[in-house]
């Protein structure tokens, strides 16, 4: 093939989904001369499975990425179609919000964002070589266009290598039709990266009118939520409905009589799925004793008529595909837009990778989103943020960008990948996160805001917005932890109702809000001086007083892990040459590199007798 | 800060015990167990007291004080000097982790020592074996310890937990999917169930001691009863003065035997009885708290007299499951007495007939109060103290739940317990409790 110099950039980004649109613009806006690749420039920020934003633990990302600069909070309030706040009620630490999206409309954001971003070439293009140089990296297009880089971040999400089954058919291809980049996979291999196959799915989409909602439960959107980004002012309106139904008997004689034509079962599929993310045959043969299972029936967007079946993504034959969902209640007649699929892609195992998302062993090559073993919109752009602050900072000769795991959900999820590696798609959940009630939605900004403002990428405006709503919220709490209350009827009936025990004398404000029963807002009629202060920032001073002991606890845990963060670890330590650890202890310590000792003390298979004589063979070796 | 620690320093069998603390709330957690106020003492003084627990002496004990940095780890460090005899260090030790020290690690005092640059990297390698050793000693006993018992038990209780844990994950990470709804009275059910498994566990753990350490065993009587003489009779030699003049054994006199399998750390106290001499007098004061810390009680009876009114009182005060009354003298003509509800042993400790009988008997009550060879037991000090970790975790996690806190709160208790027992039997905290929720619950999109 006749190939051409094509240009110079600094960061080149591979991949237009979640993870390279929010890599290509952090670098882009921290200055760097980026280009951005994509197979097909139709599907920037496609959302091939489900349309929707958030979720548990997926909210709080958002939120995070929002507050570091990233630009998918922002992308999902404008296409907003229903907002909902998850698990109300349950606690401050759990409750996430989760948006129904309109899916083309959000790709045209995206689509149209990264066209205006300075700095930034957005390049319909498949890359098929990249090769080391002199000053970096050399990608090759398929059509021979060459461009050096001096640092590349992979996106490639399941278009690399990606495979789609369904039934006893199987081709090459990309997510929602498009074509798979099939050559890049064996160029990574030449430079020495080493790539597995995972396997994700998907399922149908499903014409409307043909769907009779009237037999199905409605679930409706909240209303007056605080939109993802703490720049959106207006919360999105809910202009549309999801509905519930449930398989049964039928379907799962269905299911069990086809088995035998599932490529998962009969071992066609060689990638790992993700374990929380099954397809409906195999959640009827792992949990055989569930009656039904549920099915949420959610609109693709305001201008299409196509619905998406969530939990029923399935990679059976598609005549199967439509005895399946014709056996479900409302869906008897249902019309089949788009066949359910499972689809296979090369990705790597993320130990390979320092928590700054750079390859160990390939200096200034970064990896991001499903490349890196996850799964997930929200867990792919928060990646490619941190991927691409990294390569931004690095090409500058800044120090680098690495969150911990008591900061954000992002830190979590980087540490897991990058210390525990994964084994399965790896989906964020607010139990992954020791810290959770610190991580919480309602504080993102609070904990990063100030890092996104150091990068760069935190802007006046939202910095000063971001210090007003925290004057407030201290204020409030040091008002109400010293406005006292005297004991009323009226005060008293309503403690009492409430379930809890009168006063008796006096008591500050803080005090009865720190009582599980009582909420800052039933103390409003006799708060006299209270100042109208945004429900958000309000919810922050409650959630903050009321757990303030847990909160603390969780603080001196978080102090404790930080000794041991800050002990570093060389990078070239030679594991091998410790005496006194065991060989276990020496295999995974010298593949996963850790930073410091706080990340080799989460590694399995490393113990605390372990960390101990590291400890004091590193403190020896530094004197 | 450093978080305060404490540990036992001295091999056991020696004389002396030294219990070290170490920490920036070294002075305060010592003052808290400590019969006097430490937390203005400076460094290189020693105080001597008591050891108190709940304003209960348990041992008398010096004090020695360094200052940060003028100390073995360059921390604030108290040493408390206790008595040799096993049972009282590890008494000591445990009020002072429940005063709030945290136990302190394999060669943690070393490492600290080294890291706050008062060891050179020689003397810190000297350690590094034996870290490696104890740990090893350590999975060794948890593989072994009984046939597996402990670990059957502490899994029993971690799967629990982690069920429990689990629930809650999966209530609240997968809220919209089809997931059964938890109340918290059921979570709370569980955890109060483990919490009491917990507490069973952690009794087993003086009983462990046993195994490694000896039965605490008093032999108490009236004067002239003949303990002195069984104690000799135990020992294969003379160790006790015998006289025939009452409240010749003043102080206590300890030895350690194997009776059968099973080693007696052995008492001889001062007789028991009325009496006007102050030194003798604090002898018998000393052998009734002897008595009542005692694990085993030898309670010696002459069998040719009738009972007095001391062994009337002797005998009403012991707890018939650790006691075993001897009726000495079976060479001289006996009376009839009425020794119930103890069990009783005829023997002559100056003949050595009995002794057989006797010590099957000691294997017997110890059998049935220590050593069922099935139960769980906590063996060693790094155990218990997961455990007791693990409990106070659970019970504030019970009171999240009773206070009518949200369960999110309450699951971050769940997984501190989680934690501790998962560390008790060895194993790494890793994803276990997503392991649970994805095994348990169809979860999916």
């Amino acid at each position: 093939m006749t190939t051409y110099n094509a240009g110079e950039c600094e960061v080149a980004v591979i991949g237009a989904g979640h993870a390279g649109i929010e890599a290509a613009l952090a670098a882009a806006r921290l200055g760097c001369k980026t280009v951005i690749f994509t197979i097909n420039l139709d599907w920037v920020g496609n959302m091939p499975c489900n349309p929707s934003i958030g979720g548990t633990a997926k909210g709080q990302l958002v939120r995070e990425i929002d507050a570091l600069g990233g630009e998918m909070g922002k992308a999902a309030d404008a296409n907003t179609l229903q907002l909902r706040m998850l698990n109300l009620g349950k606690g401050p630490a759990v409750q996430s919000l989760r948006a129904q999206i309109d899916r083309r409309n959000y790709s045209s954001y995206m689509k149209h964002t990264v066209e205006l971003q300075d700095s930034l070439s957005v390049k319909q293009a498949e890359i098929i070589a990249i090769e080391k140089s002199d000053n970096g990296f050399l990608l090759t297009t398929k059509m021979g266009a060459v461009y050096s880089a001096k640092a590349v971040i992979l996106a490639t999400g399941t278009f690399l290598k990606g495979k789609v089954f369904v039934g006893e058919v199987n081709y090459e291809s990309g997510p929602d039709g498009t074509f798979a980049a099939t050559e890049l996979s064996a160029s990574l291999k030449k430079l020495g990266v080493q790539l597995r196959r995972f396997k994700t799915g998907t399922p149908a989409r499903v014409l409307k009118s043909s769907i009779d909602f009237s037999v199905m439960e409605v679930q409706e959107g909240d209303e007056g939520l605080s939109p993802f980004s703490y720049s959106t002012k207006t919360s999105p309106k809910n202009t549309v409905v999801c509905h519930i139904s449930y398989t049964n008997e039928n379907t799962k004689q269905i299911i069990l009589d086809n088995l035998h034509r599932s490529p998962l079962f009969s071992g066609v599929i060689e990638g790992v799925g993700p374990r929380y993310c099954p397809s409906i045959e195999d959640k009827i043969v792992r949990f055989a004793d569930k009656e039904r299972h549920q099915m949420f029936v959610e609109p693709c967007g305001e201008d299409t008529e196509e619905m998406y079946l969530q939990g029923m993504s399935s990679s059976l034959p598609e005549e199967v595909q439509q005895k399946i969902y014709h056996s479900i209640k409302g869906l008897e007649n249902v019309d089949i837009m788009r066949t359910a699929y499972a689809i296979e892609y090369d990705c790597v195992d993320p130990l390979c990778l320092y928590p700054t998302l750079e390859f160990k062993d390939i200096p200034y090559l970064y990896g991001a989103g499903q490349f890196n073993g996850s799964s997930g919109y929200e867990e792919a752009a928060a990646q490619g943020l941190v991927a691409g602050i990294n390569a931004a900072r690095k090409i500058k000769g800044e120090d680098e960008i690495i969150l911990s795991r008591s900061s954000s959900y992002i830190g979590t999820l980087i540490d897991d990948l990058c210390t525990k590696g994964c084994s399965d798609p790896y989906r964020m959940m607010t139990s992954r996160s020791e810290y959770r009630l610190l991580l919480r939605q309602d504080n993102a900004d609070e904990r990063l805001m100030p890092i996104g403002r150091e990068i760069g990428l935190i802007g006046d405006t939202e910095w000063e917005e971001f210090c007003l709503r925290k004057q407030i919220k201290e204020a409030e709490i040091e008002r109400l932890e010293n406005s006292y209350l005297g004991p009323s009827e009226e005060l008293n009936e309503m403690l009492v109702s409430a379930g809890t025990a009168p006063l008796d004398r006096g008591a500050s404000l803080a005090s009865l809000v720190r009582r599980p029963q009582i909420t800052y807002k039933m103390l409003s009629p006799f708060d006299k001086e209270r100042a109208d202060i945004p429900d958000s920032v309000a919810f922050k001073v409650e959630t903050e007083i009321k757990y303030d002991g847990y909160i603390k606890k969780q603080l001196a845990a978080v102090k404790e892990q930080q000794r041991l963060e800050k002990m570093e670890i060389p990078t070239d330590t030679d594991y091998s040459k410790i005496s006194g650890l065991r060989l276990e202890a020496t295999e995974k310590l010298t593949k996963v590199r850790p930073k410091n000792i706080g990340m080799a003390s989460r590694i399995s298979g490393v113990s605390p007798a372990d960390i101990t004589v590291l400890t004091i063979r590193l403190r020896g070796e530094g004197k | 800060m450093s978080k305060t620690i404490a540990a036992i320093s001295t091999a056991t069998g020696g004389a002396m015990s030294v219990i070290r603390i170490s920490g920036s709330d070294a002075l305060t957690v010592a003052g808290h167990v400590f019969s006097k106020n430490l937390s203005d003492a400076d460094g290189y003084t020693a105080h001597f007291g008591y050891i108190l627990e709940n304003g209960k002496k348990i041992d008398e004990a010096v004090a020695t004080v360094f200052r940060a940095p003028k100390s073995y780890t360059g921390e604030d460090v108290v040493e408390f000097s206790v008595h040799g005899g096993k049972t009282a260090a590890l008494l000591s030790l445990q009020a002072i982790l429940r005063a709030g020290a945290f136990p302190a690690a394999a060669g943690e005092f070393t490492k600290r020592a080294f890291l706050n640059g008062k060891l050179d990297m020689t003397e810190a390698e000297s350690v590094l074996g034996i870290i490696t050793a104890n740990s090893a000693y350590d999975m060794k006993l948890q593989m072994n310890a009984k046939g597996g018992a402990v670990s059957d038990a502490v899994k029993e209780i971690r799967d629990t937990l982690i069920s429990a844990a689990g629930d809650i994950a999966a209530y609240s990470d997968f809220p919209e999917e089809d997931i059964p709804n938890i109340n918290a009275e059921s979570i709370k059910q569980k955890l109060v169930s483990s919490a009491e498994k917990i507490e069973k566990l952690i009794k087993t753990f003086s009983a462990g001691q046993v195994l490694h350490k000896g039965v605490n065993t008093a032999i108490a009587g009236s004067p002239n009863a003949g303990k002195s003489t069984l104690m000799n009779l135990l020992c294969g030699r003379e160790r006790s003065i015998v006289t025939d003049i009452p409240g010749t054994t003043r102080d206590i006199i300890e030895q350690t035997v194997m009776c059968g399998d099973i080693p007696l750390v052995l008492y001889d106290t001062a007789g028991l009885h009325e009496t006007d001499d102050r030194v003798e007098s604090v002898g018998i004061d000393r052998a009734k708290d002897c008595i009542a810390n005692a694990q085993l009680v030898l309670a010696v009876f002459d069998g040719s007299l009738p009972l007095s009114d001391s062994d009337r009182e002797l005998i009403s005060s012991l707890e018939k499951e650790k006691t075993i009354a001897v009726i000495n003298k079976s060479d001289l003509d006996t009376v009839d007495n009425d020794y119930s509800p103890l069990t009783t042993v005829t023997i002559s400790a100056k003949t050595g007939d009995g002794k057989d009988e006797l010590i099957k008997t000691i294997s017997e009550i110890t059998g049935t109060a220590f050593l069922d060879p099935d139960a769980a037991v906590l063996a060693t000090e790094r155990q218990y103290n997961c455990a007791v970790s693990a409990l106070s975790s659970l019970k504030e996690a019970i009171e999240t739940v009773e206070c009518g806190f949200t369960l999110d709160a309450a699951g971050v208790c769940i997984d501190d317990a989680v934690a501790s027992m998962l560390s008790l039997t060895g194993e790494l905290v890793s994803d276990k409790v997503a392991d649970d929720v994805f095994s348990r619950f169809c979860i999916g999109k």
